[in-house]
């Protein structure tokens, strides 16, 4: 018995090493790979992109480690986790005025502003991409997607199914009232109260109670004026 | 497909056609129209659909227009397809073949193929915004002077000619690019495929196997980014790496944590943390996995994690539940406070704020009032007058 444990502790040592030399010989490609290619994933989104999707194809994620050859090798890793950085530190100094949402679009118009007139580009897929990995993070950051756009959402607020039907109601004009949500939705004004009440405890919502018909909620991440008063 | 204009289909001063591509259905949203069959061409401003039975029948959307866009693949039957999100109509669109549609997207339908290089180009085009840059002939000013017109537009044409070479150049390089990438990702496979199979032995012998190959095993996954086949637990936890990063952040996060009162969120701790390495910069699940052994290694930090979620480095030194009987003294001071107000009053971000005035909630000495004006914090009277 002794003998059939000793192998089969062998056979697993065959098989690490067989991985070891063979992840020594992947790791060479892939330095060749990067001394002609390492600027095209910095330079181009439209790279990164079919890079990432062929990653997910075969069931490998560049960017989980820092310490991954993808990273250290392709130096991809850098490019998305400094991007992270950017996104939070955006979404930090926004918050006061959204609540903690904003569209893709103003993220991006912002981080690029953020970046300088010099900086690569950055795609809305990039920006998903950051975003996801800040998940784990467990400060809040998720994605919303609403009509024509998606919401970032940078704080832990609870966001059930009905605050989301009722961002994506809201995103078409910017704003939404209790009477479009009971015909639109076909909910009871009850539900539609407690959702939009949610929203503005939340900072997500302003509102406007001198609006001629009745009050309107508006929100100010589907808002660019706004973002214009710096 | 409301946001599509009637157009002769002829490009513009200063447009250049990307690709062109034909035997494209156009429908709109989910619903087919009469756009069967037609030869789909993008330009650096314009994607334009002509009809390849009658070619009078030419239609077009500004890229600017374009929200974003999706691949869908094909299936048995279907051809592949690229779906595009646009922009509502803007009030000074060009009349085209519909006033309204229900619809904020359109979808291409590649029924000869071809739709994998579309996509890379439409994908580039929309990163790229030549539009921007490259202002068309409606753009420019009229030029009386006939004679300096004609040369503009052979100076034009010569910039434009430039641009092409420089452009398939480019070009070039990109389709080396990609079929770099290509061979590489089929050498990656081959280890995505070894690791299985390492796996499975593993888990037939289960037992057999040390912990130090365990360990092993786990940082050649690391390496690779692949999850581990046997546990599908989170890349990497437990490595090698993980443990020095682990003490390296207890080194570099002492001082920062003691200017901060203590606790710092890991958001905090990511940006701080990357924004000083500037290079090699750590992901932000290498710092939650190195964060996770902090406690288990005897170090002077540790991670937290708060019943919303939001999670936390402190020093072992700090005590969240004794600063909330400093926070019910600062709350009471003032009668009442919101975790903006007490943030700005203590110091602190107002994502720990919130977290403490929901402890000190949740330990019983401050009730809450949520009202649309807010989230506001009173001391609990319940308990201190019973």
């Amino acid at each position: 018995q002794a003998k059939y444990k000793e192998r089969g502790s062998v056979l697993a040592e065959d098989q690490l090493a067989q991985m070891s030399k063979q992840l020594e010989t992947f790791r060479t490609h892939l330095q060749a790979f990067a001394s002609k290619h390492k600027q095209e994933i910095r330079r181009s989104p439209e790279f990164r992109l079919q890079f990432q999707h062929m990653c997910a194809a075969i069931g490998v994620d560049p960017l989980a480690s820092g310490k991954g050859f993808w990273a250290e090798v392709l130096g991809v890793g850098d490019f998305y986790y400094e991007l992270g950085v950017q996104i939070i530190e955006v979404c930090l100094a926004l918050r006061h005025r959204n609540g903690g949402l904003i569209t893709l679009e103003e993220l991006q118009h912002q981080v690029l502003k953020g970046r300088g007139k010099f900086a690569q580009d950055v795609s809305a897929d990039d920006l998903l991409r950051a975003i996801r990995k800040l998940k784990v993070l467990g400060s809040g950051f998720g994605i919303i997607p609403v009509g024509n756009t998606v919401l970032v959402q940078s704080v832990p607020a609870e966001l059930s199914m009905d605050h989301t039907v009722v961002l994506q109601l809201a995103e078409k004009k910017g704003f939404v009232t209790v009477s479009e949500i009971r015909d639109s939705l076909r909910w009871e004004t009850e539900r539609a109260k407690q959702v939009l009440d949610h929203l503005l405890k939340e900072g997500m919502a302003w509102l406007d109670a001198q609006a001629p018909a009745e009050p309107q909620f508006w929100l100010p991440a589907l808002f660019s004026e706004l973002h214009g008063q710096d | 497909m409301d946001r599509f204009s009637w157009t002769t289909g002829l490009l513009e001063l200063g447009e250049t056609l990307v690709i062109q591509q034909r035997g494209v259905r156009l429908s709109d949203g989910e619903e087919k129209v009469k756009f069967d069959s037609g030869v789909l061409l993008l330009s650096t401003h314009r994607l334009i659909w002509r009809d390849q039975k009658n070619h009078e029948c030419c239609i077009a959307v500004p890229l600017s227009q374009i929200v974003f866009i999706e691949e869908q693949a094909a299936g048995i039957g279907k051809s592949a397809k690229i779906v595009v999100h646009l922009h509502p109509a803007s009030s000074n669109k060009e009349p085209g073949p519909f006033q309204s549609s229900k619809y904020s997207y359109v979808k291409l339908s590649f029924k000869e193929h071809g739709q994998i290089e579309f996509y890379r180009r439409l994908s580039e085009e929309i990163t790229q915004r030549r539009w921007e840059s490259m202002p068309t002939g409606q753009a420019m000013q009229v030029n009386k002077d006939s004679q300096a017109g004609r040369i503009r537009a052979v100076g034009i044409v010569g910039i434009e000619r430039k641009l092409e070479e420089k452009r398939k150049e480019t070009d070039k390089n990109i389709s080396e690019a990609f079929e770099d990438l290509s061979k590489l990702m089929e050498k990656a496979k081959e280890m995505v495929e070894l690791s299985k199979s390492i796996a499975n032995k593993i888990k037939e012998k289960q037992g057999d196997i040390t912990e130090d190959e365990t360990i092993r095993f786990k940082s050649y996954l690391l390496s690779m980014g692949i999850a581990n086949p046997v546990t599908r637990e989170t890349y990497g936890s437990g490595t090698q790496y993980h443990m020095q990063l682990a003490k390296q952040l207890a080194g570099i996060l002492q001082a920062p944590l003691e200017e901060r009162g203590g606790i710092m969120s890991l958001t905090e701790v990511y940006c701080l943390v990357n924004r000083a390495r500037g290079l090699e910069l750590l992901s932000p699940e290498d710092l939650v996995n190195a964060c996770k052994m902090l406690e288990s290694l005897k170090l002077p930090l540790r991670l937290r994690v708060f019943d919303s979620g939001v999670m936390v480095i402190e020093l072992q030194s700090h005590n969240e539940e004794e600063m909330v009987a400093a926070a019910l003294e600062t709350v009471s001071e003032k009668g009442s406070l919101t975790a903006d107000e007490f943030a700005k009053l203590v110091g602190m971000s107002v994502l720990l704020a919130k977290e403490r005035l929901l402890l000190a909630e949740k330990m019983g000495h401050l009730c809450r009032d949520d009202s649309v004006e807010g989230l506001r914090f009173y001391p609990n009277l319940f308990l201190t007058q019973s």
